[in-house]
């Protein structure tokens, strides 16, 4: 018998369960790192700039934002603009129900949280695609 | 207090401060109690050192862990006002002439008074394989020493300075509602001998950190940094092992192992 090998594997072999927490943190991580970097320009530019009157109303007319949503490149950074901070929200609520000590239904947690982040991701990309002028 | 208007000679003795220390006596209380000293105050006195002068002279049944009473040998942790911190490096000076409320630390369970069981992280400290892992095609001993650059030892210095004392896991929120999670001092010290470039473990250890219970309990509440009496930023070293875990996950994704 090898000794050493009796003392160094004493433990019993432990089964370890990869969490599939990445993919979620990952998009917590870049929905809060744009909602940091866009909230305060978009306060500044819709609460003080445009009342002011120190940018033209008329820069963020209907027409002129819808022209910006169906173009191809308009589309793509409003749906990042709008699923990502939502994931990063969602995610915040669903790890806030466990800091409150709700524990009941993780699970079903769970699947409201990422659920909702998912469909209305699915939503607004579905609706971007219809908007879409070629 | 009177003492302080009187002049000079005795002043300095007769200041008084009042420190209230949580009994737990397992064989004769039914639940821990808040038991009221008077201690001499004087601004360079500790708090392990009122300890010391209580258990002297007022009450020698009063029990509380301490060895070097200077910061390093990590025995001394306790809530002072509710706060984690080590006996020996807090001063009645910073609270005076407020009581202080000393409690066993939080999120452990009491052995007696100020004593608390730090078996569940000690478990922990064991499990994280807290050694240095050489890799199997290993040097003979007589082949020397592994030598290393500052740079690479720099990557990993601040995460070794950890004492054991338990403070971050006081601190820690995550821990204290589910206590499953390896918490701060134990992946600190993971971090610590991942990122030691004499280590060939990092795959062995990254299974325990890619778990619900290793760095994905964490969320970033920052408090451990916060209360460490080393300086060693254990929530820091949880965030850059969140990124190792995310790389690891994408890696296994498509080279499942």
């Amino acid at each position: 018998m090898n000794a050493q090998q009796t003392t160094t594997n004493q433990l019993p072999e432990k089964k370890y369960i990869r969490s599939h927490e990445p993919i979620f943190w990952g998009l917590f991580g870049a929905g809060g790192m744009l909602t940091a970097f866009l909230t305060p320009v978009m306060v500044l530019v819709t609460g003080l700039l445009i009342p002011l009157g120190l940018i033209d109303a008329e820069h963020l007319s209907y027409e002129k934002l819808h022209q910006f949503v169906s173009s191809w490149y308009g589309a793509p950074i409003v749906l990042v603009l709008v699923a990502l901070p939502l994931w990063h929200t969602l995610h915040r609520i669903f790890h806030s129900l466990h800091d409150l000590g709700i524990k009941r239904g993780r699970d079903w947690q769970q699947v409201i949280c990422y659920g909702f982040a998912f469909a209305v991701s699915v939503f607004v990309f579905t609706l971007l695609l219809q908007m879409l002028s070629l | 207090m009177s003492a302080q208007t009187m002049p000079t000679q005795q002043a300095v003795s007769d200041k008084v401060i009042e420190v209230e220390i949580l009994r737990y006596r397992p064989e004769q209380d039914e639940k821990p109690f808040p038991q009221l000293f008077e201690v001499p105050y004087s601004p360079d006195m500790s708090i392990l050192e009122a300890l010391q002068y209580i258990k002297d002279h007022l009450d020698s049944t009063v029990s509380f862990r301490w060895s070097c009473r200077m910061a390093i040998c990590g025995s001394c942790g306790l809530m002072v006002n509710n706060v984690p911190k080590l006996g020996c490096k807090a001063f009645l000076r910073d609270y005076y002439p407020q009581k202080i409320k000393l409690e066993a630390l939080a999120n452990f369970p009491i052995e007696r008074d100020l004593v608390v069981d730090m078996g569940d992280f000690i478990k922990k400290l064991e499990e994280i394989k807290p050694y240095i892992i050489p890799a199997t095609d290993d040097k003979c001993l007589s082949e020397g020493t592994y030598k290393q650059t500052p740079e690479q030892m720099e990557k990993y210095k601040q995460y070794s300075m950890c004492i054991n004392c338990g403070l971050c896991y006081a601190a820690c929120p995550q821990y204290g509602l589910d206590s499953k999670f390896t918490g701060p001092a134990a992946l600190a010290l993971l971090a610590r001998y991942n990122r030691d470039s004499r280590d060939a473990g990092s795959a062995e250890r990254m299974k325990i950190v890619n778990q619900e219970e290793g760095v994905w309990s964490c969320t970033f509440v920052g408090y451990c940094s916060v209360v460490c009496p080393k300086g060693v930023d254990p929530a820091a070293a949880i965030q850059l092992l969140k990124v190792e875990s995310s790389k690891d996950y994408l890696i296994g994704m498509f080279k499942p192992d």
